[in-house]
């Protein structure tokens, strides 16, 4: 099939950017998304022309270091999927998709479609761990944790810290991504003794770093690849006013 | 072994190129114990590297099942999984403290599965005939990174670690013969730096995509290590690659990567082949008796549960045969049928959801309703720099973690163990060791303004700029291609000398293609991906060519290095341990000149040298 990509274009943190268009011809089906920006790409490179900068890493869904809107739709229209994950099936011949990078104040463009989410490790600094040092642990077992906790703290684990949540929301609130976090911590017995210092202290930065403040449109759970529950805010919520009493 | 006194440690600076679980757990860890530590990454953060990629868990010897596993039986399966190609030491001490990751790991809230109880549960992976495998749903090695930098984010909150997040080392920097530093280069600004230290740890990682296509993140590469290669510190059984059995085929020249279907999967799912080459019926349509199950007729001990070398070979073979299946007829079926009958689709969807999930994405086709395709794919390089026990490559002060090194897992690697190795190493060895380099040696004071980092920074730069100009007719993608064609086809699952030969001849010629033809766009001065592509590249082809060499002088066959010439009447491996019982260790000689093999021979004191069965 025959696809038309109007990609945005900047050369770096604070130049001007563009769409361009392009046309790439000899799609097929099964051709993810990332191949063909590759074929694109290589076409572009040996026109003597540059190619479109975008950050991918694992290419199977995990790495979380994918991440670009296709028509308007963080990741692309699949849900539950990343943007490495979504295969040219998805679209038919003729199409025109429309790329841009993560849109955020605190997500500021490196180049092209590829933004700095270092944000989100500061977010991280501020509480995102349990004090243990290496060494000096007891028996994992002496620690039962219930299966029904161990899943919900699990599917909590399962963020990538793609910054989907973040693109989606109109607030660029980064509440699903923290939520998910200190939800993690919340509902293990590792994580009770910090619990309170956690929440307040990761919220603080959150809001250092310039994210939004929720709504409740729940456009990130929509667009999360993981499909992170909307409930890791109202638990967030909750967490952060314990610590605050 | 020597100690640096508690208050001392503050005063030694350490650099870690690589964060993975390697590398970003020895940081944490350096950090704690009051070491000033500087990590490098190519990834923007800590919680990026390869090891995210990991699926299937990662071993230890609790005997938590009570099905007979103890730290010897660990280290047995270790070293006769790897062929008995492996530093029986080394593996000893990693069975020793493979319960203390667990244990680590679940303090720092690591949410691996569980019972109904609440307590830890776990599963069997190849070549092992207890579960002692610990995992996290489809996601261990997520959940163990995440938990890595936990603790990495604590320490650089604690101003113990500077993270040096898109910075590419290109270079080490040797000073008085110890290595000292490395030089980088920004890949956001593109500037060219360099960085001093007391010690370097490279935790960067394996080199499976010299093939072009693997099962490698995409920008996993050589470099680190080849860099350092050349500066002095030897590469050891660079030929000895896994090639993983189970992994979604290749379905187009525009293929980027390739997807591992995990290990685990091979605890449920039946592998089979139409018995009569070139039935093509619909897989549903092929009734118990026209099908084939191979692993369990050749094996009935273990199985589906082989190690990963004589799955892959078993596989490539049924193929050769004209048994294969799909649109290529280039794959066998791995079908769960019977465990969706026996147990019912949720306790599957629980166990594998999410690798079900993957496959329907990248193949359109859903394997609770017909079996999956599987081939065997490039995953992991048991070769890598050679390190002494205590992690110390041959450069003095330069310490190699992780897939980087080649210290355990002999010829082949057992499934869960690289998590396993790459948290040993960071958590629990290199932390003790390199204060017993620190201890005895007299070090210099160095600065990055002297005469030695400012001349490595000058090399870095030009051999960039010399990649930049040439402006030929190839992209690096294509020139990568090539090479990994070249590679597959003669120093791949099966080798011979013939082949091996002709890719000593062709991978030269294509290196010289490359420093020829290649089109790098834009320049050094600013974020420039195929200019980090190249630089790659250019590694990779010096190291195919090692490859090559190492495996036609390796005149045996052992674990996933396959000698047509050399195998049993079965068709397995067939081993020269009167010759070959011993790690090779080549040493660099210059761009033009050939590579010096040192042997470090193998001595086995604890296991007796058998053909390995899995009968
Ligand atoms: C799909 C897949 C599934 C797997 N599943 C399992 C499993 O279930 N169990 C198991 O035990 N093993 C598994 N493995 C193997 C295991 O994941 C890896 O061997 C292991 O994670 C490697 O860890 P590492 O820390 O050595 O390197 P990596 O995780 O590769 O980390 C390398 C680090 O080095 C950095 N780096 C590299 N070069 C440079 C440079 N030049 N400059 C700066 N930084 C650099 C990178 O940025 C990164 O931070 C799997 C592998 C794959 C591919
Ligand atoms: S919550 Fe979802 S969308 Fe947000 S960073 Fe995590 S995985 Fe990405
Ligand atoms: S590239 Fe890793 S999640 Fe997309």
């Amino acid at each position: 099939m025959k696809i038309t990509v109007q990609a945005w274009r900047q050369n770096h943190r604070n130049a001007e950017g563009r769409f361009e268009s392009y046309s790439v011809d000899n799609v097929s089906e099964d051709m993810s998304f990332f191949e063909m920006l590759d074929m694109l790409n290589n076409q572009l490179i040996l026109e003597g022309k540059d190619p479109i900068s975008f950050d991918h890493d694992c290419r199977e869904g995990i790495c979380g270091t994918c991440g670009v809107m296709i028509n308007g739709r963080a990741h692309g229209p699949l849900s539950g999927t990343t943007s490495c994950q979504l295969h040219m099936r998805s679209f038919k011949d003729g199409d025109v998709l429309i790329v841009e990078p993560w849109r955020a104040a605190a997500f500021p463009v490196i180049r092209d479609l590829v933004v700095d989410r270092k944000g989100f490790d500061r977010i991280m600094e501020a509480g995102g761990y349990v004090s243990v040092s290496t060494g000096g642990v007891p028996d994992a077992n002496t620690l039962p944790v219930s299966k029904k906790n161990a899943d919900l703290s699990f599917d909590a684990a399962a963020c990538i810290g793609c910054g989907a949540c973040v693109a989606a929301c109109k607030n660029s609130s980064a509440m699903l991504f923290v939520g998910a976090k200190v939800s993690q911590y919340a509902l293990l017995p590792q994580g009770q003794v910090e619990r309170a210092s956690r929440a307040k202290n990761m919220v603080k930065q959150m809001d250092t770093e310039g994210f939004g403040n929720c709504t409740n449109t729940s456009a990130c759970e929509v667009e999360c690849p993981k499909e992170i529950s909307i409930v890791n805010i109202a638990r967030l919520n909750r967490e952060f006013v314990r610590a605050s009493f | 072994m020597k100690l640096v006194n508690p208050s001392n440690k503050r005063k030694y600076d350490i650099i870690v190129v690589g964060t993975g679980l390697a590398g970003g757990s020895a940081a944490a860890t350096l950090a704690e114990l009051g070491y000033n530590v500087k990590a490098f990454s190519y990834h923007e953060s800590p919680r990026r590297a390869h090891s995210i990629a990991a699926q299937g868990g990662i071993n230890a010897a609790k005997n938590y099942p009570n099905d007979g596993d103890s730290v010897y039986r660990l280290f047995y399966d270790t070293i006769k999984g790897g062929d008995y190609r492996a530093r029986e030491a080394n593996v000893y001490r990693l069975a020793e403290v493979s319960s203390n990751i667990i244990d680590q790991c679940v303090a720092q809230g690591v949410p691996f599965a569980r019972e109904y109880g609440g307590l830890l549960d776990n599963r069997s992976f190849g070549g092992a005939q207890v579960s002692r495998t610990f995992y996290a749903r489809g996601q261990t090695g997520q959940q163990l990174l995440l938990g890595v930098y936990s603790a990495l984010v604590r320490q650089m909150n604690a101003g113990k670690v500077a993270f040096y997040p898109r910075h590419d080392m290109l270079d080490i920097v040797k000073v008085e013969g110890r290595a000292r530093g490395i030089v980088t280069r920004n890949l956001e600004t593109g500037e060219i730096c360099s960085h001093s230290a007391d010690a370097v740890i490279l935790a960067t990682g394996g080199y499976g995509n010299v093939f072009f296509l693997s099962t490698n993140a995409m920008a996993s590469n050589v470099t680190a290590s080849w860099r350092a290669h050349k500066q002095g510190a030897y590469f050891a059984n660079p030929c000895f690659t896994q090639i993983h059995p189970t992994c979604i085929p290749v379905s187009s020249e525009h293929q980027s990567k390739l997807t591992l279907m995990s290990e685990s999967l091979r605890n449920d799912g039946r592998v089979w082949v139409p018995k009569k080459a070139g039935d093509y019926r619909n897989p549903n349509d092929i009734p118990e008796e026209d099908r084939d199950y191979y692993l369990e007729r050749l094996y009935p001990s273990f199985g589906n549960l082989v190690p990963r070398d004589v799955a892959s070979r078993r596989a490539k073979e049924m193929c050769d045969k004209g048994h294969g299946v799909g649109a290529t007829k280039l794959s066998v079926y791995l079908d769960f049928e019977d465990v969706i009958s026996r147990k019912g689709k949720e306790w599957v969807s629980e166990k594998y959801g999410n690798l079900f999930d993957m496959y329907r994405q990248i193949t359109g086709e859903n394997p609770y309703e017909t079996p999956m395709k599987i081939y065997p794919a490039v995953h992991y390089t048991m070769g890598g720099l050679w390190v002494d026990y205590n992690l110390m490559s041959s450069v003095p002060g330069l310490h190699v973690l992780g897939e980087a090194n080649f210290s355990d897992h002999g010829a082949n690697r057992l499934g869960a163990s690289a998590l396993m190795q790459g948290l040993a190493d960071g958590y629990f060895i290199i932390p003790y060791t390199i204060g017993d380099y620190l201890a005895r040696e007299k070090m210099c004071t160095v600065k990055t303004s002297d005469d030695h980092f400012l001349r490595a920074e000058k090399v870095v730069k030009e051999n960039l700029e010399k990649m930049l100009s040439i402006k030929g007719s190839k992209t690096v993608d294509d020139i990568h291609k090539e090479l990994g064609k070249i590679m597959w086809e003669h120093v791949g699952m099966a080798r011979n000398k013939v082949g091996l030969k002709k890719a000593l001849e062709l991978i030269p010629k294509l290196k010289e293609d490359f420093w020829k033809s290649v089109h790098v766009p834009g320049d050094m001065n600013e974020y420039n991906p195929e200019l980090e592509k190249a630089s790659r590249l250019a590694d990779f082809l010096e190291l195919g060519e090692l490859m090559a060499r190492d495996a036609l002088h390796r005149e045996e066959s052992c674990g996933g290095h396959f000698r047509e010439e050399y195998q049993t009447e079965e068709n397995e491996a067939k081993r020269n341990d009167e010759s070959f019982s011993y790690a090779a260790a080549w040493e660099h000689k210059g761009s033009d000149s050939v590579p010096k093999l040192h042997k470090e021979e193998l001595d086995f004191e604890e296991v007796d040298l058998t053909t390995r069965s899995y009968k």
